[in-house]
């Protein structure tokens, strides 16, 4: 069969094609973002009319995803960690519904927080559900669980949850591929109820989810991606999952590696294997990337009382992502520190492109603040984050997809009269609509800019929703015509935006100022420019 | 991008095993970004290079290539364009850097946008630094450029003739200064 290069996102991607599936659902995500992207590429995604088209965010992705499964199709649902917080309603609900046809939930947790706000554990997500997580070491591991996902899906009739982490993600490498699976023919529910969730049905439902646990161990126990390694030295056992995995087999690929292992991808936990680990072995070393997940469920049911070390007792690090230097220090190995980097080397952190034109609204809008008191300027997830930075320092917050909305309304509604919020287009329509009408509501004296360049930027340019209808949905819920102001954020139009940006702050009431221009990043973006172009903006 | 997708292709062809964790989002906006490949005729672990351990830095920046000194394995090269990218305030002065660079016994440091330019290829400045960097990978030089044929193939001859010219441009201003 094929062999090919791939991504860890892509290999899911591949292998999820490959499956069988029938569409896939997302909201752009660093690092999730290219498992779709690499679907929307895919000429055989095309002729087969997959559904392949991005979300207006994470919630409505997995819904999505959910109504075709219970029209029998196989379908898959992708996001970021925080992604998952959005989505964790039908998300939570989806295990107590079950599944028709086979469902995937791809979640790619970011630890050390490359692109994110924080460096929450997805697999915690997949126990709350009380679903199957699967965990890919490698980007075939990552291919073949996407591949035979469907059907342990299908087996079980509950999402299955595939966890990865950054380093994965965005690493390549070879893939085999395997037989192409036909899609499966629509057929609805075998019992119409399935998916209401009335107390009624709920309570029956959630009974049967958790009589479903005992079949869900014994797969996990019998599955080819947990394996136990005999080891003749005793004193330690050791416990790796995921990624960490080779991080463990990096330190002693030259060495001989004596203590017993167990590799636990594919969870929940499957108490034989873990028991015998903690029977034979006087010590227990558990190397995870994440949270320490299984470590502080060893603790819970174990009876010898072996003592476990990780990251509770400080023999990995608590945060940020694994290396194969944190798992040599944890065993004592020997290993080289390398050299120091000079100390004339400066950093060099991201920044706004030269040219962007959420620069030019920036400077705009200090200039426009500058006779109000500092510090009420609440901003959200984007590039335009980075102009919390110098030299701009524009802006005193970024907490989650839509916050600033409804920041600025609670800030007024605490008396901080003009509160302003920063957001970006695409982010706007993620989530930042529904905080809208709430300021619509109740007139919140709120200057809200929506920063528009008409893509969904910082993770690379993908469509945004929000395309040639920013004006209709704010008058559609309720902003004032008046007050809805749009205009291009160029240095020549720099004494007009200044201006409006004032007269707005001074409205007591809400006010959308729409700074437009194209992001700069897209400008080879034909397809993009001409529909620009088309709807006259 | 195209470095790492001609060594992929090379290694490809040479049936080694791969892999090559690259960074993409937030850091990509004129942040620093590097990217750990990794290559070997056995089976590969951790998709990052241990601290000490690497054969290479192929940096097309002078400053960015000492930023991973770290991970320079004692016998390591460093090979690294000279041509300066100051997008930030408070960048060091030039000749630090490149005394700092020098400080290392084993560097090939090159201006790749001088010699892209001399070829009539500005944009190729980066194969330039692949090829200044060829000889120490244990792949044939024939390979590097198998690869290049293959990635630019949909380009057409034209492109593929200028970036083999540049692939060897880089390897001979190696060759000369090892």
């Amino acid at each position: 069969m094929d062999r090919l290069l791939l991504l860890g996102d892509e290999a899911i991607a591949q292998g999820a094609l490959d499956g069988g599936m029938s569409g896939i659902y997302a909201y752009p995500g660093t690092p999730s973002t290219e498992i779709t992207e690499y679907v929307q590429a895919s000429k055989y995604a095309q002729d087969q009319q997959i559904h392949r088209q991005w979300s207006a965010n994470e919630k409505t992705a997995m819904e999505a995803a959910l109504g075709m499964s219970y029209a029998g199709k196989r379908s898959m649902v992708c996001m970021k960690h925080v992604g998952l917080n959005v989505a964790a309603d039908p998300f939570v609900n989806s295990a107590i519904t079950g599944v028709n046809g086979g469902m995937l939930v791809v979640s790619a947790d970011d630890p050390s927080m490359h692109s994110s706000q924080n460096e929450q554990d997805s697999r915690f997500y997949g126990d709350f559900a009380m679903i199957p997580i699967l965990e890919p070491s490698n980007q075939q591991e990552a291919y073949d669980m996407a591949y035979e996902g469907f059907e342990l899906s299908e087996k079980l009739k509950v999402p299955v949850l595939i966890r990865i982490t950054t380093r994965l993600a965005h690493s390549r490498s070879a893939v085999v591929r395997r037989e192409q699976k036909e899609q499966n023919a629509g057929r609805i529910p075998s019992n119409l109820r399935q998916f209401v969730l009335l107390p009624v049905f709920a309570r029956q439902n959630y009974e049967g989810l958790l009589n479903n646990q005992a079949a869900m161990e014994q797969e996990a126990a019998a599955s080819p991606y947990n394996k136990y390694f005999e080891g003749s030295d005793r004193s330690l056992g050791i416990i790796a999952s995921g990624i960490a995995y080779n991080y463990l087999m990096e330190n002693f690929q030259d060495r001989q590696l004596p203590h017993p292992v167990l590799r636990l991808n594919h969870y929940p936990l499957p108490h034989q294997l873990v028991d015998r680990l903690l029977k034979e072995c006087e010590q227990v070393v558990v190397i995870e990337e994440g949270y320490p997940f299984i470590e502080r469920q060893l603790k819970g049911f174990q009876e010898k009382g072996t003592p476990i070390r990780g990251k509770l007792d400080g023999s990995l690090p608590r945060t940020g992502e694994l290396n194969p230097n944190h798992v040599a220090r944890a065993f004592g190995l020997d290993q080289d520190e390398g050299q120091p980097v000079p100390s004339i080397v400066s950093k060099r952190p991201p920044a706004m492109c030269k040219g962007c034109g959420h620069i030019d609204a920036y400077h705009a809008l200090n200039q426009a603040l500058g006779e109000y008191t500092e510090g009420r300027v609440f901003s959200d997830i984007g590039c335009y984050t980075l102009g919390a930075l110098p030299p701009f320092e524009a802006i005193n917050s970024c907490v989650d997809m839509g916050a600033s909305i409804t920041m600025a309304k609670g800030a007024a509604d605490a008396g901080m009269v003009p509160a302003v919020a920063v957001i970006g287009d695409s982010t706007f329509t993620h989530s930042g609509m529904t905080g809208l009408l709430d300021c619509v509501v109740e007139k919140s004296p709120v200057t809200i800019i929506i920063s528009d360049n008409f893509t969904t930027a910082m993770t690379g340019g993908q469509d945004s929703h929000a395309l040639g209808r920013l004006e209709r949905i704010c008058e559609g819920l309720g902003v004032e015509t008046d007050h809805i102001r749009v205009f291009k954020p160029t240095r020549k139009n720099y004494d007009q935006m200044v201006d409006i940006m004032k007269e707005e702050l001074a409205y007591e009431g809400v006010s959308v100022v729409i700074p437009r221009r194209q992001c700069i990043q897209t400008a080879k973006n034909k397809k993009l420019t001409e529909r620009v172009k088309e709807l006259g903006l | 991008m195209s470095i790492a997708a001609t060594i992929g292709m090379a290694a490809l062809e040479n049936d080694l095993y791969l892999k090559q964790a690259e960074v993409h989002g937030m850091s990509q906006r004129g942040g620093a970004v590097q990217s750990h490949m990794r290559l070997s005729d056995k089976e590969i672990f951790s998709d990052l290079i241990p601290k000490g351990s690497a054969d290479i830095i192929l940096s097309v920046e002078p400053m960015e290539s000492l930023r991973y000194l770290p991970y320079l394995s004692p016998g390591g090269w460093l090979v690294t364009n000279t041509r300066a990218y100051r997008n930030i305030s408070g960048y060091p002065d030039e000749q630090e850097v490149l005394g700092e660079i020098r400080k290392y016994k084993k560097y090939i440091a090159l201006d790749a946008n001088d010699i892209a330019s001399d070829i009539g290829s500005n944009r190729s400045s980066n194969i330039v630094m692949l090829g200044a960097a060829s000889p120490f990978f244990q792949i044939p030089f024939e390979s590097f450029k198998e690869g290049l044929r293959k990635i630019f193939a949909r380009k057409g001859d034209k492109v593929i003739d200028v970036n083999i010219q540049a692939l060897e441009a880089g390897r001979a201003f190696a060759d000369k200064n090892m």
